[in-house]
Formats: C-alpha cells, sequence, structure tokens
C-alpha cells in the first residue's frame, strides 16, 4: 500500500494519503474547514475561497492544495475566520439572498457557514445586481439572485450525470450560470433526479414543489451547525 | 440567418473543426459576420462537437466578440488613466458627436460601432484608438473629423494613416502610423541582431547544456514575476510528457506598457530565435505566440517572418539538420481580456476556453498547454535566452545588479517631454529614470501598471529589480497637476472590468474597493474608511486564486502605504455620524410623494451631487 503522509493542522498531527486535497484530508481525520464550492465526489474547483488556510504561512485553498509530509497547516485562527468571513459576506452582497423567506433556509450551506462563523450583517455595502430567474423547466427552477457562482452544478452535470446542462458564461461582475440552450432550463436534458440538480448549496438550482415538504426549525442546519457532521466523524454530505 | 450559418460552417471547416482554435474560429466569425449571434453558437458546436453552453461561455468571456451585430468600423477609444490625461474625453465627444451615438451603440446605418476599451500598448502617443485592427495614434477632435470624413467617402480604412511610422511599422505588410519611440537601445534586446548566430551555437551543444547556460546566466522572467528561466526550463525539461509546448506571452495588457509591441515589431526575429532555442532545450517541437487581439496590425508581418523563417531552415523538420530537432511556431491571437496575460489563463485560451486561471499545483512546467509540460515565457525573456546563447552567461551577469542580472525594456509615458522604450540595466534608479525621460517634477510614479505600485518622491531613490521595485516593464509618470486617489479609482476601475470572475475575492473585491475609493473622491468619507480599505484589500490580495486577483488591490494597498495622506486629508466627519449617509437624500423619495419638503431635513436635500442613497458603483 502507499505510505501515508503526515503534516499537521493547527499543531493536530493529520496523516492523509499521497495527493489528496488538505480539505479531504482534514475531514477525514474529524477537522472541519468551512467551504462552499468543494463538494463530496466532485472535482475540486477553488473559486469560493472559503477554504483558504495557512500553508507553512502562505495561503491556499484547502480544497485544490495537495498535502506534503511535514506540511504545516494553519486553520481556525482569528485571522483566517476573520478572513472567511469577509469573503463569506462578498458572497451575500454580491447576490440578492433573501434568507427570511427562501426554501433552502435551515439546508442553506451559505446560511450555515454565515451563522457559523458568527455573521449578523455584512461590513460591505449591498450590490443589488440585477438577476434573471429560469422558471421555464418543469421541475426544477434556477433562480440568479441566489447563485454564488460555485460551479458545483457545472461540475456535478458533467463528472456525475455525463450531461453538460451548465456552463459559466460572461466575465467578471457578469459571470453567471448558462444554461445548454437558446431558451433555457426548459431547452435542455436536465432531470429533476440528476446529481447536479441536488448539488447546489444556496437556493439558485432548485426542486420545484418540495421547497417547505420540512418545515422551518426540522431542517438540516436547525439542529446542528455545519461542520458538526464532520467534526463528530458521521462524515460529510459536503466534502469529498 | 442561412447564409452565415455556411458562413460559419466554413470558418470551423478552416481551423480542421478543431474545438482548440475555437478563439480563432470565433475571431473569424466576428471579423466576417459582424457578431458571435445566438444561432452561430449552434453552428460552432455543432461543427466542433461542442455544447453550445461551451461555444457560449468561451464567446461571451472576450472583450471582442458582440452578440449584436457590430458596424463595418468598430471605433475603440483607449480609456486608460494615460489616454485620460491627455485628452481622450475630448476625443471621445467628438466621436459622439460625429456619430450621433453613444458608447456601446452601432450607427443605423450600421458603418460604425463605438466602444471603450482598456491599454492598448499605445500609451506613448496618446489618446489613440483602434478601428478594427488599426491603430490610430494622438488622435485629436479634427482628426476625429477627417477620419470619419475618409470613411463615409471611401469606406477604405488604408486611407486614414497619413503618415507611417518609422522602423518596421512602415513595413509593406505592417503600414501603421504608430512609432517607435525608441528612446535608449540596450545590449540585449535592441542591439543589433546577429541573426541565426544563437540557434547555431545552441544546436552544437546538447540541451542540457543549454539549460545550464540560462541558469549561469540568471535570467529571470520579464513578465514581472522573476521567476527563473533556466530552472523553469529544466522543470519542464524534466516533466514526463511525449508532446511539449513552448509558449509566448505576448499579451502585454497592462496599463501603461508597450514594450513588447516595440520588440515585436524590430526584434521579432529574436524572440522566434529565443523560442526555438527554449524548444530545443526542453524537447519540444511546438510553439505558441499568444499575440494580443489589439496588436493584430502585427499579425501578417510576423507570420511572414515565420514563413521566411521556414525557408531559411530556421523552423520545420531537422532545423540545422539536427536529425530529430523538429520546431515550428504559430500565432494565437487574443481577443481582448488583461487577464489572458497571467500564464495558466493565457492557456485556457489558447486552448479555445474562457480565460480563466488553472488550479496550481500543477503548474505549466508539468501540466500546461493540453495538460502537456509547458515552458512559458514573455516576449522579452526569449530574446534575453536567445542573447545569452549568442554571447554567454558571463556577458549577461555583468550588467545589472547580483539579483537582477542584464537589461530591462521600460515603457515610460505619462507626464515626462520623452515618453518611450529604454532599455537599461536592471538597477537604476527612479530617479535616474525620470531624468532621462524628461520628468521634472513628478509627484508620484506608477510602477508595473495597474497590478504594480505606486510611488512617491519619497521613494525616487528606489532601484528597478527583483529585490526591489520589479515591473514588467510599465512605468507611468505624473506630475503635479494630478490626483493619485483618482488615478488608483482608474485603475480600480480597469480591474473591475478585467476580473474573470472566478473567484470570490476577486470578482467581487475590487467593486468594493472602487466603491470605497470613491467615497474619499466625492467627500463622503469616514476615518473608518481607510481601515475597510486596508482590510479588504487585504482580503483581496490573501484570498485570490491567481496572480491578478493577488495583485488586483494594489492601487489601493501602494498608495495607502505611500500616500496616506491623500486619503487622511479628504476624511470628513466628526467620527460620530456617518458621512456616507445623507438624511437629506434619504428623505427625497418621501418628500416627493408627500409634495413638500422635509420639516427636519429639507434644507440639505440634493446638497451633494452623486451621492444617491444605495448607489454603490461609482
Amino acid at each position: 500500500m502507499s505510505t501515508k503522509v503526515g503534516f499537521t493542522i493547527d499543531g493536530h498531527a493529520v496523516q492523509g494519503e499521497p495527493g489528496q486535497s488538505i480539505l479531504d484530508a482534514a475531514t477525514m481525520a474529524n477537522i472541519y474547514i468551512p467551504h462552499l464550492c468543494a463538494m463530496r465526489g466532485l472535482s475540486p474547483w477553488g473559486s469560493c475561497r472559503v477554504c483558504t488556510v495557512l500553508v507553512n504561512g502562505r495561503p491556499q485553498a484547502a480544497c485544490t492544495m495537495p498535502i506534503a509530509d511535514a506540511m504545516v497547516v494553519e486553520n481556525d485562527t482569528l485571522e483566517l475566520q476573520d478572513l472567511r468571513r469577509s469573503l463569506v459576506e462578498m458572497l451575500f452582497v454580491e447576490g440578492n439572498h433573501y434568507c427570511m423567506f427562501c426554501e433552502k433556509s435551515g439546508n442553506c450551506e451559505l446560511q450555515a457557514v454565515a451563522y457559523l462563523l458568527g455573521i449578523l450583517s455584512p461590513r460591505h455595502p449591498y450590490l443589488f445586481p440585477k438577476r434573471t430567474l429560469d422558471a421555464s423547466h418543469p421541475d426544477v427552477m434556477l433562480d440568479g439572485d441566489r447563485c454564488i457562482l460555485c460551479a458545483r452544478c457545472i461540475r456535478a452535470s458533467e463528472e456525475r450525470d455525463g450531461k453538460h446542462v451548465f456552463h459559466f458564461i460572461g466575465r467578471g461582475a457578469h459571470k453567471h450560470i448558462g444554461v445548454n440552450a437558446p431558451d433555457g432550463l426548459a431547452g435542455t436534458n436536465l432531470h429533476v433526479t440528476d446529481q447536479a440538480t441536488g448539488s447546489c448549496p444556496v437556493g439558485c438550482l432548485a426542486k420545484k414543489r418540495v421547497g417547505f415538504a420540512v418545515p422551518i426549525g426540522l431542517r438540516l442546519y436547525d439542529k446542528q451547525p455545519i461542520g458538526t457532521a464532520v467534526e463528530t466523524g458521521q462524515g460529510s454530505t459536503t466534502t469529498r | 440567418m442561412a447564409d452565415n450559418s455556411s458562413v460559419n460552417r466554413q470558418i470551423c471547416e478552416r481551423f480542421g473543426n478543431d474545438k482548440t482554435r475555437l478563439l480563432d474560429i470565433l475571431l473569424n466569425v466576428q471579423k466576417e459576420t459582424g457578431c458571435v449571434a445566438p444561432g452561430a453558437l449552434d453552428d460552432i458546436a455543432q461543427a466542433l462537437a461542442l455544447n453550445r453552453v461551451e461555444v457560449e461561455s468561451t464567446a461571451t468571456f472576450y472583450a471582442f466578440f458582440s452578440r449584436a451585430k457590430q458596424g463595418r468600423f468598430v471605433i475603440r477609444v483607449c480609456n486608460d488613466i494615460i489616454d485620460q490625461m491627455h485628452g481622450m474625453d475630448r476625443v471621445a465627444a467628438a466621436l459622439r458627436t460625429e456619430l450621433g451615438i453613444e458608447f456601446g451603440q452601432t450607427t443605423a446605418d450600421g458603418r460604425f460601432t463605438l466602444v471603450y476599451t482598456p491599454c492598448i500598448g499605445m500609451s506613448d502617443q496618446a489618446p489613440a484608438l483602434l478601428i478594427n485592427d488599426k491603430v490610430v495614434a494622438q488622435v485629436s477632435t479634427d482628426r476625429v473629423e477627417e477620419i470619419l470624413d475618409i470613411l463615409r467617402a471611401t469606406g477604405d480604412l488604408e486611407q486614414i494613416t497619413p503618415t507611417l511610422g518609422d522602423g518596421n511599422n512602415s513595413h509593406p505588410l505592417v503600414r501603421s502610423m504608430v512609432v517607435n519611440n525608441l528612446r535608449e537601445r540596450g545590449p540585449v534586446i535592441f542591439a543589433p541582431p546577429n541573426p541565426t548566430v544563437a540557434l547555431r551555437r545552441a544546436v552544437s551543444e546538447q540541451p542540457p547544456e543549454i539549460i545550464k547556460t540560462i541558469k549561469a546566466s540568471r535570467l529571470r522572467g520579464r513578465g514581472g514575476a522573476g521567476f527563473p528561466t533556466g530552472m523553469k526550463w529544466e522543470f519542464t525539461r524534466a516533466a514526463p510528457g511525449n508532446r511539449k509546448f513552448v509558449v509566448c506571452n505576448a499579451d502585454e495588457g497592462e496599463p501603461g506598457t508597450f514594450k513588447d509591441r516595440v520588440i515585436l515589431t524590430e526584434a521579432a526575429g529574436l524572440m522566434f530565435e529565443g523560442m526555438t532555442i527554449a524548444g530545443y532545450a526542453i524537447g519540444a517541437s511546438e510553439g505558441i505566440v499568444y499575440l494580443r487581439g489589439e496588436y493584430a496590425y502585427l499579425l501578417a508581418f510576423l507570420r511572414d517572418i515565420l514563413v521566411q523563417r521556414r525557408r531559411a531552415g530556421l523552423l520545420g523538420i531537422n532545423i540545422f539538420n539536427k536529425q530529430g530537432f523538429d520546431f515550428d511556431i504559430r500565432i494565437q491571437l487574443g481577443a481582448g481580456a488583461y487577464v489572458c496575460g497571467e500564464e495558466t489563463s493565457l492557456l485556457s485560451s489558447c486552448e479555445g476556453k474562457a480565460g480563466e486561471p488553472k488550479t496550481r499545483p500543477p503548474f505549466p512546467a508539468q501540466k500546461g498547454y493540453l495538460g502537456m509540460p509547458t515552458v512559458i515565457n514573455n516576449v522579452e525573456t526569449y530574446c534575453a535566452a536567445a542573447r545569452i546563447i549568442e554571447n554567454g552567461p558571463a556577458w549577461f551577469t555583468s550588467m545589472g545588479t547580483p539579483g537582477s542580472a542584464g537589461t530591462k525594456v521600460f515603457s515610460v509615458s505619462g507626464d515626462c517631454s520623452r515618453p518611450g522604450i529604454y532599455e537599461l540595466p536592471f538597477g537604476i534608479s527612479v530617479a535616474d529614470l525620470l531624468a532621462r525621460v524628461g520628468a521634472t517634477d513628478s509627484i508620484a510614479v506608477q510602477v508595473g501598471g495597474a497590478a504594480g505600485r505606486m510611488i512617491g518622491p519619497r521613494e525616487f531613490k528606489r532601484r528597478f529589480c527583483y529585490d526591489d521595485l520589479a515591473t514588467g516593464g510599465s512605468v507611468m509618470v505624473f506630475g503635479p497637476q494630478r490626483d493619485v486617489l483618482r488615478i488608483a479609482h482608474t485603475l480600480m476601475d480597469f480591474f473591475v472590468d478585467e476580473t474573470c470572475g472566478y473567484c470570490t475575492p476577486c470578482r467581487v473585491g475590487t467593486r468594493l474597493l472602487r466603491e470605497r475609493l470613491g467615497r474619499f473622491l466625492s467627500g463622503r468619507a469616514d476615518a473608518a474608511d481607510i481601515d475597510y480599505l486596508e482590510q479588504t484589500s487585504k482580503t483581496v490580495k490573501t484570498a485570490s486564486r491567481c496572480g491578478l486577483g493577488q495583485t488586483a488591490a494594489n492601487p489601493v494597498l501602494s498608495t495607502l502605504q505611500s500616500f496616506r495622506n491623500e486619503y487622511q486629508r479628504r476624511v470628513h466627519g466628526n467620527g460620530v455620524f456617518l458621512s456616507s449617509f445623507n438624511p437629506g437624500k434619504a428623505v427625497a423619495v418621501a418628500e416627493g410623494i408627500a409634495g413638500r419638503p422635509s420639516v427636519h431635513f429639507g434644507s440639505e436635500t440634493g446638497n451633494k451631487p452623486g451621492t444617491k442613497q444605495g448607489e454603490v458603483e461609482s
């Protein structure tokens, strides 16, 4: 068998497999590193930057950085937590996130990470973008207001469903999720049971007619903060 | 639509229906049909066996592609800081008046489209604009009228060039009014050429010897980051892979940079020679020059040099009869995206994708173009490498400083009497350079473009070298009439437009920084805003994914460092009330509904222009 890679996270010795990312190795070791674009079973992407850690003093995204012997990783520091707070706040002000009446509330990873980091209100001013809603598909809707550009749907569709329903369109502030048809989601071969549909961490890509099947108050992160599953060794639904 | 479909398919066929050539295909579709229409996305996707949304992703990433049909003449007005200082506004106003359209629009007769574009590499002859591929430099409002008259009367772009520039600018395949402004020729890049000497010497040695020579010369990347070139070549040579690539980054987009323009015009042979030597050294047989779309006017000329080199046996099969040494070069034209100067974005772009950076590691030396080991260097670096092989490493290290051997080509623009190209040994001080360029009372110098840093007079004794002031070559000089915060704001505009949007801090942080900087310019800043700028800059610098993002906060960070008083003197308020909150404005809508001024705030209504409540973009 392959030899293990030994390194430390916040002083704790961690063993991982060669080629594994810091995020994956940390998860296996029951250490939670906050993240949003990374998802179990999808190739790493590194766009949200919420999982930024210090590797031998240098900032790196834990989801894309492979582990190496004797690496010194800093994760849970005041400075990194504030950096993550600032990044998550950026995601909030960049879109239009109406948690109080969003059907994803309580199951939303953006909201859950925000609560975990202790965000009450963003330090940044709201940008109030104009974004579009695509409700053309009979079973799935795509609400640009809530997109955080994590590319999970793009990757899930390609890597898990063997389709290519989504891709980014545009550049910079104009970047948004596009679909593989000129006339919206209805024109694509997306099926409600596709893994892409369930991959969205926020309320952007959502199944129709099931939004409130589980009442608010009884939802995933209503019961325990995000990361608890990792820390208690019950694995994670969101990391590799 | 039907006839465009056949045009689109023919274009795809011309590029062998090869999806890695998508950028070329889109450039040609844009050129021949005036747009990349929704229907074209379907045609191209079908021909290349791509998904429509993938084609759309590339087509919507680059500034030169347009969904709506553009005019026969697309006028791109360069709006970088130097052009703004040299009367761009007047030129822009003249164009709007003459054409009767706003920026972003096309005339009703379908002849003219008017748009802004970031730095086009003509800061030494600003204000400048592009009409299709043609550069119009030092344009005045009178010239605007004249040019439009000629184009309306003749429809011939060739008629608008009054006189041709110096050197190869007047070559029949260039025919441009651009001038070189080559003020000081150094011994490395602009010394008289000795064609083929370096390449002949290279093939007489074993590839590892070449790498050893480059390492001994202590040559470092001239694009700005300064990675040791020999080491890069060594890594790529050692990386496993039966197909390797040599890529040249000729996508200089850093505001105020134009040195590659002049090198490409006057020393392209040297650059191709350096690339060929790199190919020999790392065991590659394919080279790509990524030429920024703004320099398309040099394309035919550069291709002709490649043809001549093939004829002379300097490219192709068994170069210099060296069995197994095959190498050829193609030129990939860009399509208007600064981020493609970032090396992994450039590779994505060469592959026909949106110019987004790749995840590192792996580095290009391990997995670059098409996932193969790739050496990627700047135009100037390849030229220097060829000269080092020609003259030896000792000759090279005898110039410059211990950490920064050789010379550097500077492009100087702004408030000085002799803007242009200066090839000087590394280690020269800012003050020395300013004296040479005829800048007498400078208050600030922006070193290294928007991604670089702004320094004040107290720092003019600092030196240009990797250990002090590193630069890809851009030096923008500002006189006492300029406002450094306004300059920083313009540089932030640039990043807001040019961020690829892949990662959160760069995509969102650049806009937030620009907005907060705007508060200082409009008199709405509080003391806390300085802390905010500092914190948010740090977030952008620390957390961004690529070199663009990590430097995108530099206009703010470096002015905070060198011109802090400029921020402090603009702070208003008593620290208790937020001066960014204007109660008069806040109640204005309610006043409108009530039909009377507010009893408490009525007198303040509209007292500060441009402070619309909730306004974020400034």
